[in-house]
């Protein structure tokens, strides 16, 4: 039964919200938006899930004297002064508030210069790995360039018919390569969801077979 | 060893220290590039200027994450402030928790540049989580998910949400999110409900989003900081996104001359390697 229950919620939840959207009657529409709110409600204990996974994997590491603990110590610190500082001042953030001035002051430039970090590697790898070793990778870089440079606006300066090619590369090869690879998804991911509500894809129960 | 192995063989922290040069140098020397508007931000602009003041509201969902805001938050501020100039009515949600507080500050500032009061002209719904659930909820009725703004109050009690109930009361949602956010919009309000859907996304993701301009699934995109930097020109209110224009360039250009020095270096030396793998053998 451990096993046939889940098997049978997927199936049965999984068939009806396909089949929803094929009937306009109220009672299935009511039905289909009740659902909607509990898969909210889902997601919302999904976060408290992997809080509550952080908190135990960094406290294991602290107590077991990890060589890396420092960092485990500090991602504690800042996670639960955060919550403390969230549930302290209410349901409702507001501008100015402790919270919110550490996250514009701390959080939001940490994670923009990690981010930012990504130009440093990106020159450095352009410069090492980028080679023009085939007549495809020759290509890939043709068009890399073409393509940088039109996006900017010295693009413009340089020739008018950088940004038109540009433009031609975006449109055309790149859109019928896009438009390939989202139909080849989009199959998978149907063929992948008619597994898994059909039980024939077990993965997502975890444990042994 | 000769000059082209040397050249291979540099310390890359050289080319980091370059690359910092040339993203700061133009901040303190604008080299005064002029922005070209391209065809999709066009459409987006146009969409938005189709709306009518005082009416309906934008729907704007602030889907980025700190990470991407230096690309997101240009567009964002510009975006608000064509609604602003306009007297168009915005209501600003976030689909990411650490959006939240991004929408906060850029509705702040912008609000507060054109005196804009809360309530009568802007509305912050909040973050809520999931991304199919809130999208196809708001199809059916907005107070399904935010039956109160961020901080409580019903949107019964406030005045621009006054008969606005699902989409049918949205002319038009823009999403600006690092993520796939956007896309999701597509399929969860554009494909059921025919809502009209804009997006700003970064460059890196712009590409993947082609197939949906070319559909009209989309009605317009932003494309990375270009993008910013074009519908900031069409506001006529220059920002980030311009200011940031003179250093891209510079760093696009210097990249491409990183990858032909790279590949010159490499072919040049590639005899002496071939050579030197020969006599190891």
């Amino acid at each position: 039964m451990r096993r046939q229950i889940p098997l049978l919620l997927c199936f049965v939840a999984g068939t009806f919200m396909a089949v929803q959207y094929f009937i306009p009657h109220h009672a299935v529409q009511d039905a289909h938006d009740r659902l909607l709110g509990w898969l909210q409600i889902l997601l919302a204990f999904a976060f408290l899930l992997g809080t509550v996974s952080l908190i135990r994997i960094h406290y294991h590491k602290i107590r077991n004297r990890a060589p890396d603990r420092g960092y485990s110590f500090v991602t504690l610190v800042g996670l639960l002064g955060m919550i403390g500082l969230g549930f302290f001042h209410g349901s409702h953030i507001q501008p100015g508030s402790p919270f919110d001035i550490i996250f514009q002051n701390v959080q939001v430039p940490i994670e923009a210069t990690m981010f930012s970090l990504l130009a440093f590697y990106i020159a450095s790898a352009a410069f090492r790995a980028f080679r023009a070793r085939t007549l495809e990778a020759t290509l890939l870089l043709v068009a890399a360039c073409i393509v940088m440079l039109g996006r900017v606006p010295i693009g413009d300066l340089l020739h008018r018919g950088i940004p038109a090619l540009t433009h031609w590369i975006l449109n055309v090869p790149n859109l019928a390569a896009k438009r390939g690879i989202m139909i080849g998804v989009g199959l998978g991911m149907m063929s992948t969801a008619l597994k898994i509500v059909l039980g024939i894809e077990r993965a997502w129960m975890g444990g042994s077979e | 060893m000769s000059g082209f192995q040397k050249l291979l063989d540099i310390d890359r922290r050289w080319i980091f220290l370059a690359i910092a040069i040339a993203v700061v140098v133009p901040f303190f020397k604008p080299l005064g590039l002029p922005v070209v508007v391209t065809e999709p931000v066009r459409n987006l602009y146009e969409a938005v200027d189709e709306l009518q003041p005082n009416s309906q509201p934008l729907l704007l969902a602030s889907d980025y994450a700190p990470s991407t805001s230096p690309e997101l938050e240009p567009m964002s501020l510009a975006i608000l402030r064509h609604c602003m100039s306009r007297d168009v009515n915005v209501a600003v949600m976030t689909l990411h928790p650490a959006g939240f507080g991004l929408a906060q500050r850029a509705i702040g500032q912008v609000a507060a540049e054109y005196e804009a009061v809360y309530g009568e002209d802007y509305v912050f719904l909040g973050f809520q989580p999931g991304v199919s659930a809130p999208i196809l909820g708001l199809g059916v009725a907005i107070t399904n998910i935010f039956p109160e703004d961020a901080y409580g109050t019903p949107l019964s009690d406030i005045p621009m949400m006054e008969g606005i109930r699902n989409y049918d009361d949205i002319p038009l949602v823009i999403t600006l999110a690092g993520w796939s956010a956007a896309e999701a919009w597509v399929y969860y309000a554009y494909q059921p409900y025919g809502q009209r859907v804009g997006a700003g996304v970064t460059a890196v993701m712009a590409t993947d989003y082609y197939p949906y301009l070319d559909t009209g699934q989309l009605v317009g995109l932003l494309g990375g900081m270009r993008g910013a930097a074009e519908y900031e020109v069409l506001v006529e209110r220059e920002g980030k996104g311009v200011l940031g224009m003179d250093s891209q360039s510079v760093i696009h250009l210097f990249i491409i001359v990183l990858i032909i020095l790279g590949n010159v270096a490499y072919f040049m030396t590639r005899k002496s390697r071939r050579l030197a793998a020969q006599g190891k053998e």
